[in-house]
């Protein structure tokens, strides 16, 4: 008995990987469908599917960049305090102080590419029709993935704490006052009320859950790096294994038009 | 184990929804409402800023930094001005040598009587409520604010005379 046979012998192996070397159909299938990260993935890739021409490979750039942003961000943490004293000092000090002081900039500078990949995917499924039935569910989950990546970008954008982060916050938190229902200047606002007390005020809209107050402070700061670090990405991620999964269940990448 | 009747199942399957529902309902509630903090760290609305001959005329930027107003007086009275833009929300400078505020954000001027006159901002400063308290100081409400371009000006409220 070889070492090889000895050691895809042993429970240790076998526990792992439930199926036989996959030289056969069934143990191909097996491969597939005791894998949960290839489970998400189609079992068959149309020939056109795997053409650069055809999907740019946007959706896999995207995927690839959220990564980076993952393992890139999740060093950042080690470094940085969200709080008003330290987070304008610990950007600074990863530059300087940090080894390799380009982490900070792979971080930035994968945002903002992946932000222009999510759109080019956004625009190749569109030209290429890939958002008509069967896909109309998987293009709705798309949007909102657009969407939680532009609001990854906008809750990084407070963390550096400088004078660009703050007024740019200021401005961009400001729009919210104008939600319908939900913003205290926005329209319906003012029907919401119990008698004469207005239910939807400035210190009770959706601008002011997003800051925790009423002006971009400390309080705002955290805010944004819980939402930025942790709720964000979890709702991404949940939504990414189901937007893969959902390629595979309406029949793989579209194929030419 | 005594039968059960397909009623008395019902029933406590009804109710048993009834509770998971509401208890569910209230969770998602009391999750909702602990975004809202009760108390904020933030500035005072309603404050008192010293007596009005403490101030003379022109724009006086004491209470910019911390309480986000200028105090702005003239011949004849004393308004107190928001300091936030009304284009976007930054927080222009005064700029005492052309008398003017100055947006650095997108460049929108206000005169000192807070009416604009460049750049995108599409209306006057707001001021705020103002008056006097017993012991002679201005009392400065930030709770209420008035428009120029609603006709709030001429609100005795909006400005103190001197």
């Amino acid at each position: 008995m070889s070492l090889w046979n000895w050691i895809t012998e042993t429970q240790v192996w076998r526990s792992i990987f439930r199926h036989k070397y996959p030289d056969n159909p069934r143990d191909q299938s097996l491969a597939v469908l005791s894998n949960v990260f290839l489970h998400l993935h189609p079992i068959k890739v149309k020939k056109s599917g795997v053409r650069m021409s055809f999907t740019w490979c946007m959706g896999g750039i995207t995927f690839f960049l959220f990564l980076v942003e993952t393992i890139t961000g999740i060093l950042l943490m080690f470094y940085y305090r969200p709080t008003v004293e330290w987070a304008f000092n610990d950007i600074k000090a990863l530059r300087e102080l940090a080894p390799l002081g380009i982490m900070r900039e792979l971080h930035r500078w994968g945002a903002h590419l992946m932000v222009i990949t999510v759109w080019l995917h956004m625009l190749r499924v569109f030209l290429t029709g890939s958002y008509k039935p069967p896909r109309e569910f998987n293009w709705n989950v798309g949007v909102i993935l657009l969407v939680l990546t532009l609001l990854l970008s906008f809750t990084g954008y407070l963390l550096p704490w400088d004078q660009l982060a703050v007024w740019a916050i200021t401005v961009g938190t400001n729009m919210a006052r104008a939600t319908p229902f939900l913003g205290h200047e926005g329209p319906g606002a003012s029907l919401l009320a119990l008698g004469d007390v207005q239910i939807v005020t400035a210190g009770s809209d959706v601008r002011f859950a997003l800051l925790s107050g009423t002006l971009v402070g400390p309080a705002a700061l955290l805010r944004f790096y819980v939402l930025h670090c942790i709720a964000i990405p979890l709702a991404a991620g949940l939504l990414m294994a189901i937007h893969f999964w959902r390629v595979r269940k309406d029949g793989g990448i579209s194929g030419p038009l | 184990m005594a039968d059960k009747s397909r009623r008395s199942f019902l029933e406590s399957v009804a109710v048993g929804w009834t509770i998971f529902t509401g208890a569910s309902v209230a969770g998602l509630a009391a999750c909702v409402r602990f975004m809202f903090p009760n108390d904020l760290f933030e500035p005072p609305t309603q404050f008192k800023i010293g007596p009005p001959e403490d101030f003379a005329e022109g724009v006086d930027e004491r209470f910019k930094d911390l309480n986000s107003i200028w105090v702005v007086k003239d011949t004849d009275k004393i308004v107190v001005l928001s300091t936030v833009c009304t284009h976007l929300g930054c927080t222009p400078n005064w700029l005492s040598a052309d008398l003017k505020f100055k947006c650095p954000c997108h460049g929108s001027g206000f005169y000192s009587t807070g009416i604009n006159f460049e750049g995108p901002a599409p209306r006057p400063l707001e001021r705020f409520k103002v008056g006097l308290a017993p012991d002679g100081q201005i009392l400065v409400d930030k709770t209420r604010k008035f428009q120029q371009e609603l006709g709030q000006w001429s609100d005795p409220d909006s400005f103190l005379p001197v």
